[in-house]
């Protein structure tokens, strides 16, 4: 039996907002005055704001104790379900655990008090670990070189069709118009093509639930700029023609673009540096272990073939074998640039390099352990009679469609046996889809009892959780984003 | 055997009611299986005692460097709640019953930061300061539907980097320039330069080199005048004692979000302040994700993500961003930073930046006969000093005593000219050191 915390406050609502809470004069945090040695000496700093640009009234920020707003935090977070309360199957999000070592290496003074512009010299640390990673990821994808820059999948994608559409205009003197994706593909796909200046060219699954080849021969041409695949794909299933693929892609002129989504499936075992890729994204966040934080901070770092290195954001992290240092080369003239300031989320890249050295060679059971618990979990679902899946040749997750449900429903049932809810409504050509990626980490009883939960659906859930169904459409209707619409909206502003 | 595999000894068992073996399994992909050289796994215990060893080799600086990361100080309450793994271990909340803590303190960020910058609505986090002026510009396009856009010749090269590759081969940059004496922005060149083509014109506050802009307020209005929109981008601790960009007329206000309650974690993550004002048609064009308030069946309140019409994952490649994974973890650092320091604690900590800052300058000016900051203008935190010889020398000599110096501009053609920085977490002492060092640094030369 599952009952999530429900901290409720009246009948209206459940834990108030902080500003609820504000009082006049209260205070959570003292920083100290300005000390008065300081004061004497520059008397008062205000004269040196120009009086045209002076805050007369101090933002409405809440007033209110150091012990309220840790009970409020608290309370909120009871009100939140993580992959530390239980199975968390969102497809192709890969919510593994997360190694409790890597938060307490990340909350290190050395990591976390490191300016990024400080000299070299004093930073030879980070460098390294950074430097070490991207050795390591060229070696398990079969790339040859790699940035860590992208701060999040969509941001690496993104970053590797920048570098495809210069390295086609400086090499080739091509402005090549399009970008291939599969139906299958997540929506990041062509977002982040449309934002590199692609247009978007949608080619249909066959039956296997793979690239319809007959489709791809009739879509390339001299316009086709790069074709994005995740592989295993969105459905679970691995795009076995991926040769052929990168074969008719590299015909015509195009590139090859590896989305890392569902590396897992393959981690250890197999590299999109033999598929024929030319460039590829992987998400720390998901593959490598690393929080996801509620949404981030993830990391999406690039790989690329050797022709396109020259490409990759500046700066590089070099090692210079003479001096023994580790350094930041801003020297390639072709770099497509920055696309974020600095050089990536650290502390992230960190708890991905902690990862593979606390797994090693057990990456490979990630893998097969990964593929092994989304078959189980399958293979009981077909067994109960419950659930259609369309496309059964799956590896780390699957797609299934409840027979007697909308998958709305059944998600909220879930969330009311304290299990979330995997992905639903995507992919698009399967109905009522539900995606279910139950990751490595899932032990088998923990399965089961996500079976459990998913074949005794209830009617008019969700109950057990903090609060019953939200309504979207009023959300969106009549948005209110912020405390000041909020006050606005119902009248109780001055 | 290993810790996060718990079904490694039942792999033969699952296989059996599966039916098949590992090599069904990889079938699809046996052309491709290789033998990767991978190393043995480490224990926790080895992990930590190598991790030691590397972090070894990154040194704690007394530091004097900014460009939009500071080190500022995090209340503990702040580390305390963001390692809570409930919100930690969760993503996305898709599924918003059961995620109702991290929406709410999503939302209360979104009000907080709209509160402090003076505007109706913010996204729950963008990447850094960076990416937001270039998604702020983008937006500006699609709302304006024009192509041209007028940047600070004073803009940080790094956010200014960013900006070049986000919107390289979609929109024009054309720059104004600052005035050499005062690092005021040239208006008449503003005036020149804008026109019925330009979607956006952004301007910082502080700017990079420190000076606070005094005709904001102006700017603005030629912005409008234009039919352009104003964007902004600000120091968000300077908020106690500046005017919002609100105040002033900003549409787009952006900024980085570290300082509070984020630590540097040498410059990521960072966090992409985001806002703009309450018009709907702006809010429509908006990137990222937004919490929105509403009720339950039973008429409870509670938070969803909203308008998710502009999003990838719905509108595909008519979304307004690619963006899907945030920096939320640091937005709600961010949301319990401001509701410990709230409206007081913001004022002093503007006072003590101000005030250091004033102090260092001074001093350096009056004690050690530099000229700083080198603009005759009123400045917040960053100032600028000339030095006698390149600031690399300088720098290098200062780090010898435990001090990271200010940034060279000599790439943006301030030859010996350094930036300095100081924080609140500074004091008198910090400060005084600082100065007695670079005094023996001078003298050394």
């Amino acid at each position: 039996m599952f009952r999530q915390a429900r901290w409720q406050y009246d009948k209206e609502k459940i834990e108030p907002l902080i500003f609820e809470l504000s009082e006049e004069g209260k205070i959570g945090h003292i920083i100290p005055e300005v000390e008065k040695e300081i004061k004497d000496e520059i008397g008062n700093p205000e004269d040196e704001i120009p009086p045209n640009l002076r805050r007369k009234d101090l933002p409405e920020l809440p007033q209110v104790t150091e012990v309220e707003v840790v009970r409020h935090y608290t309370r909120l977070s009871q009100m939140n379900y993580g992959v530390d309360l239980g199975i968390y199957p969102l497809g192709s999000c890969t919510m593994k655990y997360n190694p409790k070592i890597s938060e307490k290496i990340s909350r290190d003074r050395r990591v976390q008090e490191v300016h990024p512009l400080q000299d070299e010299r004093t930073v030879q640390g980070s460098l390294r670990i950074m430097y070490e990673f991207e050795e390591f990821l060229c070696k398990l994808t079969g790339m040859d070189a790699f940035t860590l820059q992208p701060s999040a999948g969509a941001h690496g994608e993104f970053t590797g069709l920048l570098i495809i559409r210069k390295y086609l205009k400086e090499e080739r003197g091509e402005s090549r118009k399009e970008v291939i994706i599969p139906d299958t593909a997540h929506g990041t796909n062509p977002a982040s093509a449309a934002m590199a200046g692609y247009k978007v060219i949608v080619i249909p699954s066959d039956e296997e639930g793979c690239v319809d080849i007959e489709a791809l021969k009739e879509v390339v041409s001299k316009e086709t700029a790069a074709l994005m695949l995740t592989n295993p794909n969105t459905l679970g299933v691995f795009e076995k023609n991926v040769r052929e693929i990168s074969e008719i892609v590299h015909e015509v002129g195009g590139l090859m673009y590896y989305d890392g989504a569902n590396l897992n499936a393959i981690i250890g075992k197999a590299r999109p540096g033999d598929m024929g890729f030319d460039v590829v994204h992987l998400n720390l966040h998901k593959t490598f272990s690393t929080p996801h934080g509620g949404g981030g901070p993830g990391s999406g770092p690039i790989g690329v073939k050797y022709f396109l290195e020259e490409y990759l954001p500046v700066p590089r992290i070099r090692y210079d074998e003479k001096e023994k240092r580790y350094f930041l080369d801003y020297s390639s003239k072709k770099t497509i640039g920055k696309v974020r300031t600095f050089y990536g989320n650290f502390s992230v890249i960190l708890k991905a390099y902690v990862y593979v050295l606390l797994m090693g060679r057990y990456l490979k059971e990630v893998a097969e352990l990964s593929v092994i618990n989304s078959n189980y979990l399958m293979k009981k679902l077909l067994e109960s009679g419950e659930y259609e899946v369309k496309f059964k040749s799956v590896m780390h997750e699957f797609v299934a469609t409840p027979k007697n449900w909308r998958a709305m429903d059944v998600a909220k049932s879930l969330l009311d046996k304290g299990v979330h809810a995997p992905t639903v409504y995507f992919p698009l050509l399967v109905k009522e889809a539900m995606m279910v990626e139950p990751t490595e980490t899932e032990p088998k009883y923990e399965l089961d009892r996500f079976y459990d939960a998913m074949t005794s659906v209830e009617k008019d859930s969700p109950r057990n959780t903090s609060i019953d169904r939200l309504d979207e459409v009023k959300a969106a209707r009549n948005p209110i984003l912020s405390w000041r619409m909020y006050l606005e909206k119902s009248g109780t502003s001055g | 055997m290993h810790p996060f595999l718990p079904n490694l000894p039942k792999k033969k068992e699952m296989l059996k009611y599966i039916g098949k073996d590992m090599n069904d399994l990889y079938d699809r992909v046996k052309e491709f299986i290789v033998d990767i050289d991978l190393p043995e796994p480490l224990s926790e215990m080895e992990v930590l005692r190598k991790l030691d060893g590397i972090l070894e080799k990154n040194k704690e600086l007394r530091l004097f460097c900014g460009g939009g990361v500071y080190k500022s100080y995090v209340p503990a309450v702040v580390d305390e709640i963001v390692s809570r793994s409930e919100f930690y271990t969760s993503y996305t909340p898709y599924q918003p019953e059961i995620s109702q803590g991290l929406l709410q303190s999503l939302f209360e960020y979104q009000s907080m930061i709209a509160e402090l910058l003076g505007m109706e609505v913010a996204n729950s986090s963008m990447y850094d300061w960076g990416t937001s002026i270039a998604e702020a510009m983008l937006m500006a396009s699609r709302v304006t539907r024009r192509r041209r856009v007028l940047l600070p010749e004073n803009i940080s090269p790094e956010r200014r980097a960013v900006v070049e590759t986000y919107i390289s081969g979609k929109l024009k940059i054309d720059e104004y320039s600052y005035s050499r004496e005062t690092g005021q922005a040239n208006i008449e060149e503003i005036s020149e330069k804008i026109g019925e083509d330009v979607a956006a014109l952004y301007v910082e506050n502080p700017t990079f080199l420190g000076p606070i802009e005094e005709r904001v307020e102006e700017i603005g209005e030629i912005v409008h005048k234009a039919g352009a929109l104003y964007v902004v981008g600000v120091d968000l601790l300077s908020l106690g004692l500046l005017r919002s960009p609100g105040d002033y007329g900003a549409d787009i206000a952006v900024g980085e979000g570290q300082p509070l309650g984020n630590h540097m974690n040498f410059g990521g993550p960072l966090l992409g302040v985001f806002a703009c004002r309450g018009d709907m048609k702006l809010i429509r064009n908006m990137p990222g994700r937004l919490i929105g308030m509403t009720e339950s069946k039973s008429g409870v309140r509670g938070f969803v993500m909203t308008l998710q019409t502009r999003e990838q994952h719905i509108r595909r490649e008519r979304a307004t961003s690619n963006i899907c994974s945030n920096e939320a973890l640091c937005a709600l650092a961010t949301a319990v930073y401001l509701s410990l320091i709230g409206p007081k604690g913001l004022k002093r900590i503007g006072e003590r930046i101000l005030s250091n800052s004033i102090y260092l300058r001074r001093k350096i000016n009056r004690e050690l006969g530099l000229d700083s900051p080198i603009f005759n203008s009123k400045h917040f935190r960053d100032f600028t000093v000339k030095y006698p010889v390149e600031v690399s020398k300088i720098n290098e000599l200062l780090l010898e005593r435990g001090i990271q110096g200010g940034i060279d501009l000599e790439a943006i053609g301030l030859n010996r000219v350094s930036l300095l920085s100081v924080s609140e977490t500074h004091n008198k002492e910090d400060l005084d050191f600082f100065l007695s060092s670079l005094r023996e640094v001078l003298e050394a030369i």
